[in-house]
Protein backbone atom coordinates (compact mmCIF):
# COMPACT_ATOMS: atom_id res chain seq x y z
CA UNK A 1 0.00 0.00 0.00
CA UNK A 2 1.51 3.60 -0.91
CA UNK A 3 -0.28 7.06 -0.14
CA UNK A 4 1.05 10.11 -2.38
CA UNK A 5 0.14 13.66 -1.63
CA UNK A 6 1.23 17.01 -3.23
CA UNK A 7 1.59 20.22 -0.42
CA UNK A 8 2.93 23.27 -1.39
CA UNK A 9 5.10 21.70 -4.63
CA UNK A 10 6.30 19.20 -2.51
CA UNK A 11 5.59 15.38 -3.95
CA UNK A 12 5.74 13.05 -0.81
CA UNK A 13 5.24 9.25 -0.94
CA UNK A 14 4.70 6.80 1.79
CA UNK A 15 5.07 3.22 1.42
CA UNK A 16 3.15 2.01 4.24
CA UNK A 17 4.40 -1.30 5.16
CA UNK A 18 8.04 -0.33 5.28
CA UNK A 19 7.58 2.92 7.01
CA UNK A 20 9.68 4.34 4.11
CA UNK A 21 8.52 8.28 2.94
CA UNK A 22 10.02 9.25 -0.32
CA UNK A 23 9.95 13.08 -2.10
CA UNK A 24 9.74 12.31 -5.53
CA UNK A 25 9.77 14.87 -8.53
CA UNK A 26 6.39 15.04 -11.05
CA UNK A 27 7.15 12.31 -13.86
CA UNK A 28 7.55 9.75 -10.69
CA UNK A 29 4.43 11.04 -8.87
CA UNK A 30 2.52 10.45 -12.30
CA UNK A 31 3.71 7.39 -12.52
CA UNK A 32 3.43 5.94 -9.86
CA UNK A 33 -0.55 5.50 -10.14
CA UNK A 34 -0.31 3.14 -13.35
CA UNK A 35 2.73 1.58 -12.50
CA UNK A 36 1.75 -1.42 -11.41
CA UNK A 37 -1.24 -2.18 -13.93
CA UNK A 38 1.07 -0.96 -17.26
CA UNK A 39 3.62 -1.97 -18.83
CA UNK A 40 6.52 -0.35 -19.68
CA UNK A 41 5.49 0.27 -22.92
CA UNK A 42 1.94 1.25 -21.92
CA UNK A 43 3.63 4.30 -19.64
CA UNK A 44 5.21 5.52 -21.88
CA UNK A 45 2.86 5.69 -24.17
CA UNK A 46 0.43 7.39 -21.73
CA UNK A 47 3.02 9.91 -20.46
CA UNK A 48 5.15 10.63 -23.47
CA UNK A 49 3.18 14.15 -24.20
CA UNK A 50 4.05 15.23 -21.17
CA UNK A 51 7.64 14.34 -20.49
CA UNK A 52 10.72 13.00 -22.55
CA UNK A 53 11.03 9.25 -22.95
CA UNK A 54 14.10 9.11 -21.98
CA UNK A 55 13.07 10.91 -18.37
CA UNK A 56 10.31 7.94 -18.58
CA UNK A 57 12.48 5.15 -18.47
CA UNK A 58 14.81 6.49 -15.88
CA UNK A 59 11.59 7.52 -13.50
CA UNK A 60 10.31 3.91 -14.43
CA UNK A 61 14.00 2.16 -13.73
CA UNK A 62 13.96 4.29 -9.82
CA UNK A 63 10.46 3.22 -9.17
CA UNK A 64 11.70 -0.52 -9.96
CA UNK A 65 14.96 0.09 -7.58
CA UNK A 66 13.03 1.11 -4.77
CA UNK A 67 10.15 -2.06 -4.98
CA UNK A 68 13.17 -4.05 -5.22
CA UNK A 69 14.81 -2.83 -2.28
CA UNK A 70 12.20 -3.21 0.08
CA UNK A 71 10.80 0.61 -0.31
CA UNK A 72 8.08 0.70 -2.25
CA UNK A 73 4.90 -1.57 -2.98
CA UNK A 74 5.75 -3.93 -0.05
CA UNK A 75 3.49 -6.25 0.74
CA UNK A 76 1.88 -6.45 4.92
CA UNK A 77 3.95 -8.69 6.95
CA UNK A 78 2.76 -7.68 10.30
CA UNK A 79 -0.15 -9.91 11.22
CA UNK A 80 1.62 -13.12 11.53
CA UNK A 81 3.95 -10.76 13.86
CA UNK A 82 0.79 -9.24 15.58
CA UNK A 83 -0.35 -12.49 17.15
CA UNK A 84 3.03 -13.21 18.82
CA UNK A 85 1.47 -10.15 21.20
CA UNK A 86 -1.47 -11.32 21.83
CA UNK A 87 -0.06 -14.65 23.16
CA UNK A 88 1.41 -12.37 25.57
CA UNK A 89 -0.62 -11.71 29.37
CA UNK A 90 -1.46 -8.87 30.15
CA UNK A 91 0.70 -5.78 31.82
CA UNK A 92 0.36 -2.61 32.89
CA UNK A 93 2.26 -0.01 33.19
CA UNK A 94 0.88 2.96 33.34
CA UNK A 95 -2.09 5.00 35.44
CA UNK A 96 -3.74 7.60 35.22
CA UNK A 97 -4.44 8.87 38.97
CA UNK A 98 -7.58 10.62 39.48
CA UNK A 99 -6.17 13.10 42.36
CA UNK A 100 -9.13 14.80 42.47
CA UNK A 101 -12.66 14.32 41.27
CA UNK A 102 -12.86 18.16 42.00
CA UNK A 103 -12.52 21.36 39.95
CA UNK A 104 -11.24 25.35 40.66
CA UNK A 105 -12.59 26.10 36.97
CA UNK A 106 -15.92 24.86 35.48
CA UNK A 107 -14.53 24.69 31.57
CA UNK A 108 -17.54 24.69 29.26
CA UNK A 109 -16.26 21.62 27.10
CA UNK A 110 -14.79 19.70 29.82
CA UNK A 111 -15.38 15.95 29.15
CA UNK A 112 -14.93 14.76 33.05
CA UNK A 113 -18.25 17.34 34.11
CA UNK A 114 -16.72 20.05 35.85
CA UNK A 115 -14.13 17.54 37.33
CA UNK A 116 -17.03 15.05 38.69
CA UNK A 117 -16.73 12.66 36.33
CA UNK A 118 -20.52 11.62 36.03
CA UNK A 119 -20.29 10.94 40.28
CA UNK A 120 -19.96 13.44 43.24
CA UNK A 121 -16.81 15.52 43.80
CA UNK A 122 -14.31 13.57 46.08
CA UNK A 123 -10.59 13.55 46.83
CA UNK A 124 -7.95 10.10 46.21
CA UNK A 125 -7.07 9.17 49.87
CA UNK A 126 -3.43 8.57 50.69
CA UNK A 127 -4.04 5.16 51.21
CA UNK A 128 -5.94 4.56 47.32
CA UNK A 129 -2.78 6.41 46.02
CA UNK A 130 0.15 3.94 47.57
CA UNK A 131 -2.35 1.02 47.15
CA UNK A 132 -2.63 2.40 43.13
CA UNK A 133 1.35 2.31 43.37
CA UNK A 134 1.46 -1.50 44.83
CA UNK A 135 -1.38 -2.62 42.30
CA UNK A 136 0.86 -0.92 39.13
CA UNK A 137 4.18 -2.86 40.81
CA UNK A 138 2.44 -5.96 40.98
CA UNK A 139 0.77 -5.45 37.52
CA UNK A 140 3.67 -4.38 35.56
CA UNK A 141 5.60 -7.66 35.78
CA UNK A 142 9.03 -6.87 34.08
CA UNK A 143 8.59 -3.59 32.57
CA UNK A 144 10.87 -1.11 34.42
CA UNK A 145 9.61 2.13 33.20
CA UNK A 146 6.09 3.08 35.11
CA UNK A 147 4.22 6.01 34.44
CA UNK A 148 1.61 7.96 36.61
CA UNK A 149 -0.26 10.71 35.53
CA UNK A 150 -1.86 13.35 38.82
CA UNK A 151 -4.86 14.15 37.04
CA UNK A 152 -8.49 15.41 37.50
CA UNK A 153 -9.94 17.42 37.87
CA UNK A 154 -7.73 19.17 39.11
CA UNK A 155 -4.84 17.84 41.05
CA UNK A 156 -3.60 20.73 42.49
CA UNK A 157 -6.51 20.68 44.81
CA UNK A 158 -4.90 17.58 46.41
CA UNK A 159 -1.32 17.96 46.68
CA UNK A 160 -0.37 16.87 49.55
CA UNK A 161 -1.60 13.14 48.75
CA UNK A 162 0.41 14.24 45.34
CA UNK A 163 3.17 13.97 47.43
CA UNK A 164 2.61 11.41 49.65
CA UNK A 165 2.27 9.06 46.48
CA UNK A 166 5.38 10.26 45.01
CA UNK A 167 7.44 9.80 48.30
CA UNK A 168 6.19 6.23 48.47
CA UNK A 169 6.89 5.30 44.97
CA UNK A 170 10.53 7.20 45.10
CA UNK A 171 11.46 4.81 48.29
CA UNK A 172 10.50 1.39 47.27
CA UNK A 173 11.52 1.88 43.20
CA UNK A 174 15.21 0.47 43.68
CA UNK A 175 14.27 -2.54 45.74
CA UNK A 176 11.52 -3.05 43.35
CA UNK A 177 14.11 -2.43 40.76
CA UNK A 178 11.28 -0.06 38.64
CA UNK A 179 11.69 4.12 37.73
CA UNK A 180 8.69 5.46 38.34
CA UNK A 181 8.21 8.88 35.74
CA UNK A 182 5.86 11.11 37.16
CA UNK A 183 3.61 13.82 34.49
CA UNK A 184 1.09 16.53 36.29
CA UNK A 185 -1.79 17.63 34.39
CA UNK A 186 -3.00 21.37 35.85
CA UNK A 187 -5.22 24.02 35.04
CA UNK A 188 -2.31 26.41 37.07
CA UNK A 189 -5.05 28.26 39.11
CA UNK A 190 -3.01 27.29 42.35
CA UNK A 191 0.63 27.44 40.61
CA UNK A 192 2.93 29.07 43.50
CA UNK A 193 6.59 28.60 44.16
CA UNK A 194 6.28 25.97 46.56
CA UNK A 195 4.20 23.76 43.73
CA UNK A 196 6.81 24.26 40.49
CA UNK A 197 9.77 23.98 42.36
CA UNK A 198 8.25 20.55 43.51
CA UNK A 199 7.18 19.57 40.43
CA UNK A 200 10.30 20.83 38.98
CA UNK A 201 12.34 18.38 41.58
CA UNK A 202 9.97 15.60 40.89
CA UNK A 203 7.70 15.06 37.99
CA UNK A 204 9.09 13.73 34.17
CA UNK A 205 6.24 16.27 32.52
CA UNK A 206 3.79 18.54 33.53
CA UNK A 207 1.09 19.27 31.21
CA UNK A 208 -0.52 23.02 31.39
CA UNK A 209 -3.58 23.93 29.97
CA UNK A 210 -4.52 27.21 28.30
CA UNK A 211 -6.13 27.26 24.68
CA UNK A 212 -4.71 30.40 23.53
CA UNK A 213 -5.68 33.71 22.37
CA UNK A 214 -7.03 35.33 25.70
CA UNK A 215 -10.66 35.64 24.43
CA UNK A 216 -10.88 32.31 23.25
CA UNK A 217 -9.61 30.80 26.04
CA UNK A 218 -11.90 32.64 28.32
CA UNK A 219 -14.76 31.85 26.29
CA UNK A 220 -13.98 28.30 27.55
CA UNK A 221 -12.23 28.57 30.55
CA UNK A 222 -14.20 30.23 33.30
CA UNK A 223 -13.66 30.79 36.70
CA UNK A 224 -16.71 29.46 39.60
CA UNK A 225 -17.46 33.24 39.58
CA UNK A 226 -17.84 33.00 35.74
CA UNK A 227 -14.75 35.37 35.14
CA UNK A 228 -12.07 34.28 32.00
CA UNK A 229 -9.17 32.14 33.90
CA UNK A 230 -7.04 33.68 31.29
CA UNK A 231 -5.22 36.82 33.55
CA UNK A 232 -4.58 34.51 36.61
CA UNK A 233 -2.74 31.38 35.57
CA UNK A 234 -0.89 33.22 32.42
CA UNK A 235 1.83 34.73 34.41
CA UNK A 236 1.85 31.20 36.63
CA UNK A 237 2.38 29.07 33.68
CA UNK A 238 5.04 31.16 32.18
CA UNK A 239 6.99 31.03 34.96
CA UNK A 240 6.70 27.23 35.05
CA UNK A 241 7.78 26.89 31.67
CA UNK A 242 10.90 28.90 31.74
CA UNK A 243 11.50 27.52 35.61
CA UNK A 244 11.99 24.20 33.49
CA UNK A 245 14.33 25.62 30.96
CA UNK A 246 11.20 25.21 27.92
CA UNK A 247 11.69 21.34 28.39
CA UNK A 248 9.50 18.53 29.45
CA UNK A 249 6.37 20.40 29.67
CA UNK A 250 3.33 21.18 26.97
CA UNK A 251 1.23 24.02 27.39
CA UNK A 252 -1.53 21.99 26.19
CA UNK A 253 -4.88 23.64 24.42
CA UNK A 254 -8.67 22.68 23.37
CA UNK A 255 -10.05 24.16 20.08
CA UNK A 256 -13.36 23.82 19.41
CA UNK A 257 -16.13 25.02 16.62
CA UNK A 258 -15.50 28.36 18.54
CA UNK A 259 -12.33 28.72 17.22
CA UNK A 260 -12.11 27.18 14.05
CA UNK A 261 -8.98 29.10 13.49
CA UNK A 262 -7.18 27.52 16.26
CA UNK A 263 -3.56 28.00 14.01
CA UNK A 264 -3.94 31.70 15.55
CA UNK A 265 -4.22 30.40 18.64
CA UNK A 266 -1.18 28.19 18.55
CA UNK A 267 0.50 31.07 17.04
CA UNK A 268 -0.49 33.12 19.96
CA UNK A 269 0.93 30.21 22.57
CA UNK A 270 4.00 30.59 20.32
CA UNK A 271 4.43 34.52 20.59
CA UNK A 272 4.16 34.20 24.28
CA UNK A 273 7.62 32.23 24.51
CA UNK A 274 6.09 29.27 24.63
CA UNK A 275 8.31 26.32 22.96
CA UNK A 276 6.45 22.98 23.56
CA UNK A 277 2.61 23.41 22.12
CA UNK A 278 -0.26 21.32 22.31
CA UNK A 279 -3.67 22.40 20.99
CA UNK A 280 -6.04 19.54 20.08
CA UNK A 281 -9.72 19.25 18.51
CA UNK A 282 -12.57 18.89 21.18
CA UNK A 283 -14.17 15.91 21.33
CA UNK A 284 -17.94 17.01 22.40
CA UNK A 285 -21.08 15.41 21.49
CA UNK A 286 -22.32 16.23 17.69
CA UNK A 287 -25.02 18.19 19.07
CA UNK A 288 -23.19 20.92 21.32
CA UNK A 289 -22.67 24.19 19.77
CA UNK A 290 -18.52 24.11 20.16
CA UNK A 291 -18.60 20.36 18.60
CA UNK A 292 -16.64 19.82 15.36
CA UNK A 293 -18.90 18.87 12.36
CA UNK A 294 -17.40 17.28 9.25
CA UNK A 295 -18.35 20.05 7.33
CA UNK A 296 -15.46 22.05 9.31
CA UNK A 297 -12.53 19.57 7.88
CA UNK A 298 -11.63 21.65 4.72
CA UNK A 299 -11.08 24.86 7.44
CA UNK A 300 -9.49 22.88 9.88
CA UNK A 301 -7.25 20.99 7.14
CA UNK A 302 -6.18 24.79 6.10
CA UNK A 303 -5.30 25.88 9.30
CA UNK A 304 -2.91 22.77 10.09
CA UNK A 305 -1.33 23.80 6.60
CA UNK A 306 -1.06 27.19 7.13
CA UNK A 307 0.87 26.07 10.64
CA UNK A 308 3.00 24.00 9.14
CA UNK A 309 4.07 26.41 7.62
CA UNK A 310 4.74 29.75 9.70
CA UNK A 311 6.55 27.34 11.56
CA UNK A 312 9.20 26.52 8.45
CA UNK A 313 9.30 30.07 8.48
CA UNK A 314 10.29 30.35 12.07
CA UNK A 315 12.24 28.08 11.84
CA UNK A 316 14.42 30.02 9.66
CA UNK A 317 14.18 32.86 12.09
CA UNK A 318 15.48 30.85 14.78
CA UNK A 319 12.19 31.35 16.47
CA UNK A 320 10.91 27.54 15.72
CA UNK A 321 8.15 25.77 18.71
CA UNK A 322 7.39 22.15 18.72
CA UNK A 323 3.97 21.71 17.65
CA UNK A 324 2.79 18.10 19.47
CA UNK A 325 1.18 16.55 16.64
CA UNK A 326 4.09 17.53 13.94
CA UNK A 327 6.81 15.82 15.92
CA UNK A 328 7.31 12.57 13.95
CA UNK A 329 10.99 11.14 14.33
CA UNK A 330 11.16 9.04 11.55
CA UNK A 331 14.14 7.47 12.22
CA UNK A 332 13.84 6.38 15.62
CA UNK A 333 10.39 6.55 16.18
CA UNK A 334 8.21 3.49 17.95
CA UNK A 335 8.53 0.11 17.29
CA UNK A 336 5.73 -1.24 14.66
CA UNK A 337 4.59 -2.87 17.56
CA UNK A 338 3.93 -0.39 19.58
CA UNK A 339 2.12 1.09 16.30
CA UNK A 340 0.18 -1.77 16.13
CA UNK A 341 -1.03 -2.06 20.09
CA UNK A 342 -1.84 1.24 20.01
CA UNK A 343 -2.36 3.60 23.01
CA UNK A 344 -2.76 0.71 25.47
CA UNK A 345 -5.85 1.98 27.18
CA UNK A 346 -7.72 -1.02 28.87
CA UNK A 347 -4.42 -3.18 28.86
CA UNK A 348 -1.29 -1.44 29.49
CA UNK A 349 -2.94 1.75 30.68
CA UNK A 350 -5.37 2.76 33.18
CA UNK A 351 -7.25 4.83 35.44
CA UNK A 352 -7.90 5.00 39.12
CA UNK A 353 -10.79 6.90 40.37
CA UNK A 354 -10.74 8.62 43.92
CA UNK A 355 -12.21 5.24 45.60
CA UNK A 356 -9.60 3.53 43.84
CA UNK A 357 -11.74 1.78 40.93
CA UNK A 358 -9.73 0.64 37.96
CA UNK A 359 -10.98 2.17 34.42
CA UNK A 360 -9.64 1.30 30.88
CA UNK A 361 -8.61 4.99 30.73
CA UNK A 362 -9.29 8.54 32.14
CA UNK A 363 -12.31 8.95 29.43
CA UNK A 364 -14.68 5.98 30.69
CA UNK A 365 -14.50 6.50 34.13
CA UNK A 366 -17.62 6.91 35.45
CA UNK A 367 -19.23 4.68 32.95
CA UNK A 368 -20.30 1.29 35.10
CA UNK A 369 -19.66 -1.20 32.38
CA UNK A 370 -16.52 -0.26 32.00
CA UNK A 371 -15.26 -0.51 35.69
CA UNK A 372 -12.18 -3.24 35.62
CA UNK A 373 -11.55 -3.70 38.60
CA UNK A 374 -10.36 -1.76 42.29
CA UNK A 375 -6.44 -1.32 43.15
CA UNK A 376 -7.39 -3.65 45.92
CA UNK A 377 -8.70 -6.36 43.93
CA UNK A 378 -6.80 -6.06 41.36
CA UNK A 379 -8.56 -6.38 38.08
CA UNK A 380 -11.95 -8.64 38.24
CA UNK A 381 -13.14 -8.27 34.61
CA UNK A 382 -10.11 -9.78 32.78
CA UNK A 383 -12.54 -10.44 29.44
CA UNK A 384 -12.94 -6.82 28.75
CA UNK A 385 -8.99 -6.30 29.86
CA UNK A 386 -8.87 -8.79 27.18
CA UNK A 387 -11.19 -6.96 24.72
CA UNK A 388 -8.84 -3.52 24.70
CA UNK A 389 -5.91 -5.52 24.44
CA UNK A 390 -7.02 -7.28 21.25
CA UNK A 391 -8.28 -3.61 19.65
CA UNK A 392 -5.60 -3.25 17.62
CA UNK A 393 -4.97 -1.37 14.54
CA UNK A 394 -5.60 -5.08 12.48
CA UNK A 395 -9.18 -5.66 14.59
CA UNK A 396 -10.88 -2.44 13.49
CA UNK A 397 -12.30 -3.24 9.54
CA UNK A 398 -11.91 0.91 8.91
CA UNK A 399 -8.12 0.84 9.95
CA UNK A 400 -7.28 -2.24 8.08
CA UNK A 401 -7.37 -0.56 4.29
CA UNK A 402 -6.16 3.29 6.14
CA UNK A 403 -2.85 4.77 4.95
CA UNK A 404 -2.28 6.33 8.23
CA UNK A 405 -2.49 3.32 10.68
CA UNK A 406 0.92 3.28 11.53
CA UNK A 407 0.66 6.71 12.84
CA UNK A 408 -2.14 6.93 14.73
CA UNK A 409 -2.22 3.36 15.65
CA UNK A 410 -5.96 3.08 15.23
CA UNK A 411 -7.20 6.22 17.13
CA UNK A 412 -8.60 6.72 20.74
CA UNK A 413 -10.93 4.15 21.71
CA UNK A 414 -13.09 6.37 23.74
CA UNK A 415 -13.96 8.38 20.78
CA UNK A 416 -14.79 5.66 18.82
CA UNK A 417 -16.95 4.48 22.10
CA UNK A 418 -18.46 7.99 22.42
CA UNK A 419 -19.51 8.27 18.98
CA UNK A 420 -20.15 4.46 17.88
CA UNK A 421 -20.45 2.45 21.53
CA UNK A 422 -18.02 0.04 19.65
CA UNK A 423 -14.30 0.76 20.41
CA UNK A 424 -13.46 -0.53 17.39
CA UNK A 425 -15.06 1.50 15.09
CA UNK A 426 -13.26 4.71 14.85
CA UNK A 427 -14.57 8.12 15.14
CA UNK A 428 -14.15 9.06 11.60
CA UNK A 429 -13.75 13.09 11.94
CA UNK A 430 -10.54 12.42 14.22
CA UNK A 431 -9.35 10.09 11.20
CA UNK A 432 -8.93 12.99 8.95
CA UNK A 433 -7.63 14.98 11.46
CA UNK A 434 -5.16 12.86 11.94
CA UNK A 435 -4.37 12.10 8.77
CA UNK A 436 -3.55 15.85 7.65
CA UNK A 437 -1.38 16.08 10.52
CA UNK A 438 0.53 12.89 9.77
CA UNK A 439 0.94 14.80 6.14
CA UNK A 440 2.24 18.42 7.37
CA UNK A 441 3.96 16.58 10.04
CA UNK A 442 6.10 14.69 6.69
CA UNK A 443 5.85 17.89 4.75
CA UNK A 444 7.76 19.33 7.80
CA UNK A 445 10.24 16.89 7.45
CA UNK A 446 11.01 17.40 3.96
CA UNK A 447 10.97 20.79 3.84
CA UNK A 448 13.14 20.89 6.78
CA UNK A 449 15.25 18.27 4.67
CA UNK A 450 15.85 20.80 2.21
CA UNK A 451 12.78 20.82 -0.34
CA UNK B 1 18.60 8.68 -7.74
CA UNK B 2 17.29 11.81 -9.66
CA UNK B 3 13.84 11.73 -9.44
CA UNK B 4 12.95 10.38 -5.89
CA UNK B 5 15.01 10.92 -2.59
CA UNK B 6 14.36 9.00 0.45
CA UNK B 7 13.82 10.63 3.74
CA UNK B 8 13.11 7.63 5.67
CA UNK B 9 14.16 3.75 4.99
CA UNK B 10 12.44 0.75 5.92
CA UNK B 11 12.84 1.61 9.57
CA UNK B 12 9.28 0.13 10.95
CA UNK B 13 10.23 -3.83 9.07
CA UNK B 14 13.70 -3.71 10.95
CA UNK B 15 11.64 -2.53 14.05
CA UNK B 16 10.22 -5.97 13.99
CA UNK B 17 13.76 -7.39 14.87
CA UNK B 18 14.11 -5.91 18.42
CA UNK B 19 11.02 -4.08 18.92
CA UNK B 20 8.38 -4.43 21.37
CA UNK B 21 9.80 -4.17 24.68
CA UNK B 22 7.17 -2.36 25.98
CA UNK B 23 9.47 0.47 27.86
CA UNK B 24 8.47 3.44 25.63
CA UNK B 25 6.37 6.19 26.99
CA UNK B 26 1.91 5.73 27.21
CA UNK B 27 0.91 7.80 24.39
CA UNK B 28 -1.50 9.39 26.70
CA UNK B 29 1.22 10.40 29.13
CA UNK B 30 2.47 12.59 27.04
CA UNK B 31 0.01 15.69 26.33
CA UNK B 32 -3.04 14.39 24.07
CA UNK B 33 -5.73 12.98 26.42
CA UNK B 34 -8.07 13.03 23.98
CA UNK B 35 -6.33 12.39 20.08
CA UNK B 36 -4.64 9.26 20.33
CA UNK B 37 -0.84 10.09 18.63
CA UNK B 38 1.31 7.33 18.64
CA UNK B 39 3.64 8.10 15.42
CA UNK B 40 5.19 10.91 17.93
CA UNK B 41 6.57 8.92 20.73
CA UNK B 42 10.16 8.18 20.88
CA UNK B 43 11.93 4.92 21.31
CA UNK B 44 13.56 3.93 24.69
CA UNK B 45 16.28 2.19 22.84
CA UNK B 46 17.50 4.48 20.52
Amino acid sequence: MIHKYSMDGVNIVLDIYSGAVHVVDDIVYDLIDYYKEKSKDELKELFKGKYELEQIDEAIEEIETLENEGLLFTEDVYLDYLSQFKMRGPVVKALCLHIAHDCNLKCKYCFAGEGEYRGSRSLMSKEVGIKAIDFLIEASGNRRNLEIDFFGGEPLMNFDVVKEIVDYARSIEKEKNKNFRFTITTNGLLLDDEIQDYINNNMHNVVLSIDGRKEIHDKMRYTKNNTGSYDIILPKIKKMAESRKHKNYYVRGTFTRENLDFAQDVIHLADLGFKQISVEPVVAPKETSYALQEEDLPVLFKQYEDLSKELIKRKEKGQDFNFFHFMIDLSQGPCVAKRLAGCGSGSEYLAVTPEGDLYPCHQFVGLEEFKMGTVFEGIKNEGLQKQFQDCNVYAKEECRSCWVKFYCSGGCAANAYQFHKDIHIPYKIGCELEKKRVECALYLQAKLSGF
Amino acid sequence: MKHVKTLNADTLKKSMAKGGCGECQTSCQSACKTSCTVANQSCENN
